[in-house]
């Protein structure tokens, strides 16, 4: 049987990377299912930023606590109540938007808790999953992740074609959008929708719309 | 101690148990000095009964205060002479523990109010001769704290690493970060909230009628004579009910029959089964160990705290202090439930605190902060470890 095409690993550490480089310094950032706190201490640590991580997990909790960082527990397929409104600059969801039961309200959650909303996903748009549903008839799994498409935590497919759709109808704006290949950040990547693994968004709230214009908005060409 | 002393205990002494410890006292607040009560009134001379574990540093950066809750004492852990039981919180506090005397100098003492040691209604009031009684003041939780406060300061201890409790422990933990924002260098609150619940008062309600109910209180008047027992231990058996829940008690006793597996048929029998058999037990036990009036000083004190009410607001109280905050509730509480937790953890939040939350699940309800220790340990440890790094750097 043909090597299946895995998708991105949530763990990995290159994405964490690309997510800091969005972030400047000295800002509030709340990181959603942050597992065991490693991108929060860099944020903390490298951006001198005011950081608060959120899990689900009792044993990630742990190991973020011990890395001296504030968590909180909490799930959320139950909605982010416990965060008052505005009170972070960037709101961080990183390879977990798929997972979600329901990822308008988790986009919306973020919006409202945070100026705002940094999005990794997997893109499967990419010509690996498309040639692989075409000529295998398989779906993608995650890779180094033990799980089978009946077991695994990712609900929902999306490419980047989808996440601008979602975003134009949430009446969100893209202000950044940066396909990741090959684990690295490509701005104006060619052919994005079909080459990216993962794709990183910089969404702004429809409150905010006084300030649409103070930023470059990057107009990427329509996928293929 | 003496190496006879500690062979007398050591059938009950493990290798993480601190072993044998003392109740020291201390006479604070001498007139004129005397202590400025929240009501209104007045209060001096104050003796605290406290102990104390573990070594202090030479840089007295390693104190944890604790917390007790209503019917607590400054015996937090270790063995008394004699004992058959160690301290409240035994299986917490000691070498390797949740609280490890291995690194930290731990301090409990009995809050004002109470009846094991500090002073309270049940003590002689000195001007008098005779027992305070209903002549005692009224006190509330930032009172217990003010009389804490000024034992850290005899003691010699200015800032304190960690201050934790649980219940009315956790409320006194609020309100020393909302008092002494700048001597706390983290406040662990667990099943507790910023104020006491109306179903909480209305607990109190009734347990407090049962005790001035009770023939035998005379008023508060009953020092020498025989005691409200009867109302107090049905105070007792309503409280208890509240900090467990309807899982710990199914688990414990279910609907089982206390003798026998048939009913008797007899309405004049008052332990058909054995949850009743329980609270009776509990009910009597509480008796000998707690004053009636200290009961009723101590819960009007829960009755009264509110931080948004003392201080302007939630955030507001705990606005100044630049301590990092750990609040843990349990999913079977039904005194403290989790929404409690989340309304602090919300305040500190938005006051741009350093705070970590999380909801425990637990069958054992309330008191499950005084029973499920590893799983407390588990958070609790790495949590005064990383706060011990970031005062010491």
């Amino acid at each position: 049987m043909a090597a299946r095409y895995r998708l991105p690993d949530p763990r990995n550490v290159m994405t964490d990377q690309v997510i800091l480089e969005q972030i400047p310094q000295g800002c509030r950032v709340i990181d959603l299912g942050c597992g065991d706190g490693r991108l929060m201490v860099r944020i903390r640590d490298e951006r001198r930023a005011d950081v608060l991580g959120i899990e689900v997990d009792e044993d990630q909790f742990v190991k973020s606590l011990a890395k001296g960082l504030p968590v909180i527990r909490a799930d959320l397929d139950h909605g982010l109540n416990i965060v008052p409104s505005g009170s972070f600059d960037f709101s961080i969801l990183s390879q977990t938007l798929q997972e979600v039961r329901h990822p308008k309200d988790v986009l919306c959650e973020m919006l409202r808790i945070a100026h705002q909303a940094i999005v990794v996903v997997p893109n499967f748009g990419h010509w690996k999953v498309r040639r692989q549903v075409i000529l295998q008839g398989r779906a993608p799994v995650t890779d180094s992740l033990p799980y089978e498409w009946h077991n695994t935590p990712n609900l929902h497919f999306m490419s980047m074609h989808d996440m601008r759709e979602l975003a134009e109808e949430l009446n969100f704006r893209i202000v950044t959008e940066l396909p990741i290949i090959g684990g690295k950040a490509v701005k104006r990547a060619w052919g994005a929708n079909l080459r990216a693994e993962s794709a990183l968004y910089i969404l702004q709230g429809n409150l905010d719309a006084k300030e649409i214009g103070r930023t470059h908005s990057i107009r990427p060409s329509q996928p293929r | 101690m003496s190496q006879e002393l500690i062979q007398e205990n050591s059938e009950n002494l493990d290798d993480h148990s601190i072993g044998l410890v003392e109740k020291e006292c201390v006479t604070l607040f001498e007139p004129p000095k005397v202590l400025n009560l929240a009501g209104g009134g007045r209060l001096g001379p104050i003796t605290v009964a406290y102990e104390t574990y573990g070594e202090l540093s030479p840089e007295r950066d390693n104190v944890i205060y604790v917390c007790h809750a209503l019917t607590g004492d400054a015996h937090a852990a270790g063995w008394h002479h004699g004992a058959e039981k160690p301290g409240w919180w035994d299986g917490f506090i000691g070498p390797g523990k949740g609280l490890d005397t291995d690194k930290y100098h731990v301090v409990c003492a009995n809050i004002l109010g109470g009846c094991q040691g500090t002073t309270g209604p049940g003590s002689i009031n000195p001007a008098t001769g005779q027992h305070y009684g209903r002549g005692f003041p009224f006190i509330t939780v930032g009172d217990m704290v003010e009389v804490q406060a000024a034992l850290m300061s005899y003691l010699g201890i200015e800032k304190l690493l960690a201050v934790i409790g649980g219940s009315l422990g956790g409320m006194q933990v609020l309100d020393w970060a909302a008092r002494y924002p700048e001597r706390i260098g983290s406040a662990i609150v667990l099943a507790a909230g910023a104020r006491l619940s109306a179903q909480g008062i209305a607990f109190n309600c009734v347990g407090n009628r049962a005790i001035s109910a009770d023939p035998h209180f005379r008023d508060g008047d009953y020092y020498g004579k025989e005691v409200p027992r009867y109302g107090l231990a049905l105070a007792r058996m309503l409280a208890h009910i509240t900090y467990l829940s309807e899982a710990s008690i199914e688990m414990k006793f279910g609907r089982r029959l206390q003798n026998g597996s048939a009913f008797a048929y007899d309405l004049l029998k008052e332990t058909e089964f054995q949850i009743e058999s329980y609270l009776h037990y509990q009910g009597s036990r509480f008796v000998e160990r707690f004053d009636a009036n200290s009961y009723l000083y101590i819960t009007r004190a829960m009755d009264y705290f509110d931080l948004a009410e003392t201080y302007g607001s939630v955030t507001q109280a705990l606005g100044k202090t630049s301590a990092r905050f750990l609040i843990v509730s349990y999913d079977t509480d039904w005194l403290f439930p989790t929404s409690q937790s989340l309304e602090l953890t919300n305040a500190l939040i938005a006051a741009k605190k350093h705070v970590s939350s999380i909801e425990l699940h637990s069958p054992f309800g309330h008191d499950s902060f005084l029973i499920e220790l590893e799983q407390l340990a588990k958070i609790v440890s790495p949590f005064l470890d990383q706060t011990l790094k970031s005062v010491q750097h």
